[in-house]
């Protein structure tokens, strides 16, 4: 096959891009500059688009014996996820980049062009498992659970599952970086990427800030309506946030509080108890099915929110172009944006973006 | 025969057998050439004698030559240097006036934003019509109402779509006006005849690499009545204005190279003149709305004979690139790179192109080994490569 490999310049993308060669593929290597601002790094931050990382993928792509080019995704990446992520932010939303970044640019913009130059597949550095099913490919849970990224891939449409390749679903980051190791990569020792890449400082509010401008704003108790603080944006808060209230006052009965509502036209941010937290039920907006949709009728699987968080049990079912889940188990603090992942034991069944949560049981 | 076909000889050509010869032979004595020993003089001659032949190629008197780390570095010392001297002798610190080409390549270009954005220069940008080509009426007006100009820089001929610019009419003109005018010459060297003497401008870049010599090094061929403040300092062993100890075996090497560019000039432009004109030709028939950029004569002495430079409307350059890269084909998107990052063109921006159709461009450049192999393979592989690549645009949302 001809495989194009998206390549970050990480450890995993070089391990991914070696393990194409050798299974045969006949391998190119493409690192996506995603930054408007091209800048190298500095040795500490870890980003995934500086020039550094450009070069560290390129000197993987020479040991490897592969052609290598970059392309200049920045607007797309600037428009699609960087905007997107700005405007979720302004409308009370805590959106996932990464996500949207697999959605639109890995698997949309990098795949269709691939797919036009006659590539037969995109394969990348993602921990997550191709199986095919009767039904088609199915996407599945990695083998470490500590690096699985099947809920960031939830966004893959069939289609687009059907030219993905991840080889390294099947084994644990240690195993990977022994590999690039024995295998003579430079990068098998360089640390993984944690932060939002655009964002390499990992000050989210400070960023949102410069964007969106100081928008003033009250703190009030969800029980005395009493205003405890004022704010400079919503955008800094968001539900279930606990650090960072600097409120003046304790609650009445010393407990912690929490974010639990974020209103946008009154600029109200309203704080509580945790149980005001607990979500029993949600439904999201523009589902994206995996391998075949689900149908009317509930069906128990497991629903998780955020990109490390626990899964727990629930019934969902579609229902008018949403996805309606039921959470057997409440979450605690669920903000609207987030994307819900449903999983089928270790195979994703499709994801959504949460536009309504229901806190009453 | 190659299986490849390498046609991005305006970045960089094959090194002539007969200058890294000369390059080896240099590299085998021992000898600083600013040393006063026997060992040094002897280095020093290999670096005098090559001044020598380069003035002597060039009609040019050997102490304008000044030796550089390459063609960027001239640039630099150029703008800047003849801005700074500029100022500094006329007893004041106040901004002056840089008039430059907006087509100029990076290593000129950017030195003179810098000079803007660093010592407050006013930048004057001299556009270019559609085929690039510079007016010298628009100078001709800047340099008489403007005073205070530091200097006027026009390269000879573009790197991108291969106008030449009427660097001679420049000429007189900065003369008339006392003002320092600079080319970048390093497009031109084996393409066009160059007489530096009768060209009388204060400062021309060359470059060693693109004529089939080592790369780093370079000159910048001054008029030795000419003032510049040095870049690098240091032991200031080329005329108190450039400091670095003398490659002499690059140097040797260049000298060689610059040599076999002039002797052999006619005939090799007329060998890829003609490979030119047969690529251009069976381009524009073998994929239906290509646009040649650049001066259209293609038998007139406006345009680079070895350049040919296309936009394919509704493709993406750089995914051409790749597609002629897999099937064989050396070629470039002609604009400037950061790690391999491409941009819109300034050049074709410049020329009123928009930046869709400038991103959809291509430059084959011919050199010495190049031979109608090349043309062949690049007619063989290019239509399909275009269908391709107008399937990635389509696909893309923006």
């Amino acid at each position: 096959m001809k495989v194009l490999v998206a390549m970050s310049g990480g450890v995993d993308s070089s391990v991914a891009a070696a393990r194409m060669v050798d299974a045969g593929h006949d391998v190119v290597g493409v690192h996506l500059a995603l930054s408007r601002n091209k800048t190298y790094g500095d040795g500490r931050q870890r980003g995934c688009c500086t020039l550094d990382d450009a070069r560290d993928a390129r000197r993987v792509a020479d040991k490897l014996a592969i052609p290598f080019y970059v392309w200049d995704l920045s607007e797309e990446f600037a428009e699609a996820v960087i905007d997107d992520f700005i405007e979720e932010y302004r409308l009370g939303h805590t959106p996932n980049p990464c996500l949207r970044c697999n959605e639109t640019i890995k698997f949309t913009a990098v795949l269709d062009r691939a797919l036009a130059m006659e590539f037969d597949a995109v394969a990348t550095g993602h921990y997550a498992q191709i199986v095919q099913g009767a039904a088609g490919p199915e996407l599945h849970r990695a083998v470490d659970p500590d690096k699985d990224q099947s809920y960031v891939l939830g966004v893959l449409q069939p289609r687009q599952l059907a030219r993905s390749i991840f080889p390294l679903g099947a084994d644990t980051k240690d195993i990977i970086r022994a590999e690039a190791e024995t295998r003579g990569l430079l990068v098998a020792q360089k640390p993984d990427s944690h932060d939002i890449c655009f964002i390499p400082d990992g000050d989210t509010a400070g960023f949102l800030q410069r964007h969106l401008g100081s928008l003033p704003g009250e703190i009030v108790d969800s029980e005395s309506g009493e205003v405890l603080a004022e704010h400079d944006g919503t955008y800094a808060f968001t539900i279930g946030q606990r650090r960072g209230l600097q409120l003046s006052r304790p609650a009445a009965d010393g407990a912690p509080r929490y974010v639990v509502d974020v209103e946008i036209g009154s600029r109200r941010v309203t704080v509580g108890p945790p149980e005001l937290l607990d979500v029993y039920a949600l439904e999201g907006i523009k589902p994206i099915w995996t391998t075949s949709p689900l149908g009317e009728s509930p069906v128990e699987l497991l629903a998780q929110v955020r990109a490390h968080g626990v899964p727990v049990p629930a019934r969902a079912y579609a229902h008018g172009g949403r996805m309606m889940v039921e959470l057997l188990v409440p979450i605690r603090g669920i903000a609207l944006g987030q994307a819900v992942v449903l999983y089928d034991g270790t195979r994703v069944v499709g994801s959504a973006t949460i536009a309504v949560t229901t806190r009453a049981a | 025969m190659s299986d490849r076909s390498y046609l991005d000889h305006a970045a960089t050509t094959a090194m002539l057998p007969d200058a890294r010869a000369a390059w080896l032979a240099a590299s085998e004595h021992l000898g600083n050439p600013s040393s006063l020993h026997a060992a040094g003089r002897s280095a020093r001659k290999v670096v005098e004698e090559s001044r020598e032949s380069i003035a002597a190629d060039l009609k040019t008197r050997p102490s304008g030559v000044i030796f550089t780390a390459g063609g960027t570095e001239a640039n630099n010392l150029a703008v800047k240097g003849l801005y700074w001297q500029r100022q500094q002798s006329s007893g004041s610190k106040s901004p002056m006036r840089v008039l430059a080409s907006a087509i100029e390549h990076h290593a000129v270009m950017d030195p003179v934003i810098w000079l803007g954005e660093h010592e407050g220069a006013i930048i004057e940008w001299l556009g270019v019509d559609h085929d690039a080509r510079i007016s010298t009426t628009k100078i001709a007006e800047s340099l008489a109402t403007n005073p205070a100009i530091a200097l006027c820089t026009v390269m000879w001929a573009n790197n991108e779509v291969g106008t030449i610019e009427p660097v001679e009419r420049i000429a007189e003109l900065c003369k008339e006006h006392g003002v320092p005018f600079h080319t970048d010459a390093v497009q031109v060297l084996g393409q066009v005849p160059m007489n530096l003497g009768a060209l009388g401008a204060d400062a021309v870049t060359i470059s060693s690499h693109k004529v089939g010599g080592p790369f780093g090094v370079g000159a910048l061929i001054v008029n030795p009545a000419t003032g510049f403040t040095p870049v690098l300092h240091g032991g200031g062993q080329e005329r108190d204005i450039r400091s670095g100890t003398f490659d002499a075996p690059a140097i040797a090497a260049f000298a060689v190279a610059v040599r076999h560019a002039v002797a052999h000039q006619e005939e090799h432009s007329r060998a890829i003149r003609d490979l030119r004109n047969d690529l251009v030709e069976r381009v524009l028939a073998a994929v239906p709305g290509a646009i040649l950029n650049g001066d259209p004569d293609l038998l007139g002495g406006g345009r680079l004979p070895g350049n040919a430079h296309f936009s394919f409307p509704g493709c993406e350059g750089d995914s051409m690139l790749m597609l002629l890269d897999a099937a064989g084909v050396d070629c470039s998107t002609g604009s400037a790179c950061t790690a391999g990052i491409p941009e819109a063109s300034h050049v074709l921006l410049a020329m009123g192109v928009d930046e869709r159709t400038s991103r959809a461009s291509l430059r084959f450049s011919f050199g010495y080994p190049s031979s109608s192999v090349d043309v062949d393979r690049v007619i063989a592989a290019l239509p399909g490569a275009v269908d391709r690549a107008s399937r990635t645009v389509s696909s893309r949302s923006t």
